[in-house]
């Protein structure tokens, strides 16, 4: 059973949604035509007899309240079903509770200096050991997910601030409006993230501020791109035909039709962005364009590690460790919603 | 084909403008002089002033900008406001380092990506497909930093197999080839990982496809019809992804020289930055995104050279 139609009975209730739900499922193709995580031929495939069924078996069921709560029940169980999302739901759900557990509660303060224990490995009092200033590393390794947090969401809510609409404006406006909002999203484009906070960095100085500005702009036109293309499904499909025959305003297409229809999409190319500035963030924090000393950040503690490889290893393996579960941990979760909305890719 | 060329070639050069005034706007809002920071904080007004002269900063800043972009149009880097040398020569320096990684990277990248990803592919939904792609999954979840510092604990810490840092130069060819093998393999796995996502997807869209259906029903085993036809059409949509990632490598090398205290692009980049030399981060800036946008003009010309059905598309 695909999530589509289910989706659309359950917002729209009885009425529209045998002519709807079929289109929204051909309409969004996945997350194609960006870079990185998701995948190349997502954009063809040919959904399954049964599957389409089985969507539309959905639609007839749902009218009604039981029906409506048979469609939660399902796609609580499809959600169960599908490994990426639980395991990458759940690795979201611990960064985000120790990153605000970090907020009340840590073992000891993250910047308490402490030369007397410098270097010290794991015990029972430090369990992960202390650094080169005796500070404790697992309150810096907990202190840090906010940062990320931070960075994380900021620079996403920046990205999708200004490129959902864009794209959708780049979408809904053919000719000079779409080719102007293209071209500068193509020129941002070629301004890779890490090259814009470099550029910031040497203006405005290094902060988390300007890891997190960098990040936002730099995956704008992601965006830009991938909201444009999943809207021009939308618009060409027949409902939306429809809809403008009825004398809709293209505002109100858009708000109806298009937002929702793409929604799922979004928060899944959201999640795998989030990942992206993880691992942006990380970066430059290390190269020291990002988060400053004192102020514990994963990437920060994978530099200060490199320099006492010799003494202690276990101070790069931990940073090392967090960041790596924590991307993977948001690039499964995206994977998983973009699985669950997309039929096409179970078999 | 020709019309189509040229526009694109157009739409590169006005891209090029634009990043070249975003570059120049932001970094010359900085407030304080660059004499100022070079000079430091002890520095006369008449010394600050006479840098600033000789620097060529009293001018408007249009004419700044002009000159700035008339110079790189001829292949005239500048001077370093720091160390007065040509920017043009300490770039190509670096670009010694820097290109040798990228391209080492990419081909490390492409040997595993292609077993990695057809074996997801043919494996599809068999235990064996869904670990090929819990690897993938796993590798681009690795951070350049910490891929390449793993790779240092493992094999320069423990067992000193490679350098862990620094390069003897070209002069001695086998030491530096020697030096260059970790920091490629850093950016090559990750590559790798991603890599092997788009050709399980390529070749998997080829094994779903009508013409391949067909030349199963005539007899040929799975394998031998995606040899037959298969691969050549699964091909063409790598060559996009593998032309966009050498841009992203481009940027991974950034930081594997810093890790790894590689003398090449990222290294003469960051060492501006923190002297707040600013003409050479404007000019690596735009060497950077020119490159970039080059290779996406490349990506997209090649594609239709190479996919007749597209060739006589405008």
């Amino acid at each position: 059973m695909s999530q589509s139609p289910a989706e659309d009975t359950h917002r729209s209730g009885s009425g529209s949604q045998l002519g709807k739900a079929p289109a929204g499922e051909a309409g969004v193709p996945g997350v194609s035509g960006t870079r990185g995580v998701s995948g190349v031929a997502e954009a063809s495939g040919v959904r399954d007899a049964a599957e389409f069924a089985d969507g539309v078996g959905l639609v007839v069921e749902s009218d009604g309240s039981e029906g409506r709560a048979e469609v939660r029940r399902s796609r609580w169980r499809l959600w169960l079903r599908n490994p990426s999302l639980v395991i990458g739901g759940t690795i979201v759900a611990i960064v985000v509770v120790v990153a605000l557990l970090s907020l009340v509660w840590t073992p000891y303060a993250p910047n308490a200096v402490n030369p007397a224990i410098r270097l010290a490995g794991p015990s029972a009092s430090h369990l992960l050991g202390t650094d080169e200033y005796g500070r404790d590393v697992l309150s810096r390794l907990m202190a840090s997910a906010q940062v990320t947090l931070y960075v994380g969401v900021i620079s996403v809510l920046i990205a999708v601030g200004v490129g959902v609409p864009a794209g959708l404006l780049a979408a809904q406006r053919s000719g000079f409006v779409s080719q102007l909002v293209l071209r500068i999203a193509d020129i941002v484009y070629g301004f890779p993230a890490l090259l814009a906070a470099i550029v910031l960095a040497a203006a405005i100085g290094a902060s988390k501020t300007t890891v997190t500005l960098a990040v936002g702009i730099a995956y704008i036109p992601v965006f830009v791109r991938v909201t444009r293309s999943n809207a021009l499904v939308v618009l060409s499909s027949e409902y939306v035909l429809a809809a403008r025959a009825y004398g809709r305003r293209p505002l109100a297409i858009l708000r109806r039709h298009v937002v929702p229809n793409i929604a799922t999409t979004m928060i899944a190319q959201m999640s795998l962005l989030f990942s992206l500035a993880v691992l942006a963030e990380a970066a430059l924090d290390y190269l020291g364009l990002g988060t400053t000393a004192p102020t514990a950040s994963w990437g920060t503690m994978l530099q200060d590690g490199q320099n006492y490889l010799g003494n202690d290893v276990l101070l790069t393996i931990w940073p090392s460790l967090a960041v790596f579960i924590c991307v993977l941990g948001f690039s499964l979760l995206g994977e998983g919603i973009s699985e669950t909305r997309d039929a096409r890719s179970r078999r | 084909m020709i019309a189509f060329i040229a526009r694109r070639i157009g739409i590169v050069i006005v891209s090029l403008l634009g990043a070249s005034i975003a570059v120049f706007t932001v970094l010359n809002l900085l407030p304080g002089s660059p004499a100022q920071v070079i000079l430091g904080q002890q520095a006369t007004p008449q010394a600050i002033k006479q840098l600033t002269a000789q620097l060529g900063l009293n001018k408007p800043v249009w004419r700044q900008y002009v000159d700035w972009i008339g110079g790189l149009s001829h292949g005239s880097f500048g001077l370093s406001y720091i160390s007065h040398q040509p920017i043009g020569s300490q770039i190509s320096q670096a670009l010694t380092v820097t290109g040798p990684v990228i391209l080492f990277a990419m081909a490390v990248g492409i040997v595993i990506a292609l077993p990695l990803g057809l074996f997801g592919a043919l494996r599809n939904g068999k235990l064996t497909g869904t670990l090929a792609g819990v690897i993938s999954q796993i590798g681009i979840a690795i951070p350049v930093v910490v891929g390449g510092l793993l790779l240092v604990i493992v094999f320069a810490v423990e067992t000193h197999v490679f350098p862990s840092s620094g390069f003897p130069g070209w002069s001695q060819p086998f030491q530096a080839l020697r030096s260059l093998v970790l920091p490629s393999v850093t950016l090559g796995v990750v590559e790798g990982a991603v890599l092997s996502r788009y050709v399980r997807a390529s070749v998997l869209d080829q094994l779903r496809s009508d013409y391949l259906r067909t030349a199963r029903a005539k007899g040929l085993k799975t394998r031998q019809a995606l040899w037959r036809h298969g691969l050549r059409n699964a091909m063409i949509p790598l060559v996009t992804v593998v032309g966009l990632e050498l841009a992203s490598l481009v940027v991974g090398a950034i930081v594997v020289e810093n890790v790894f205290e590689l003398p090449g692009i990222g290294s003469l980049l960051l060492n501006a930055v923190n002297n707040r030399d600013l003409l050479t981060v404007q000019d690596i800036a735009m060497l950077v995104a020119a490159t970039v946008l080059v290779l996406n003009l490349l990506v997209d010309v090649s594609y239709r050279l190479l996919d007749p059905r597209l060739r006589n598309t405008a």
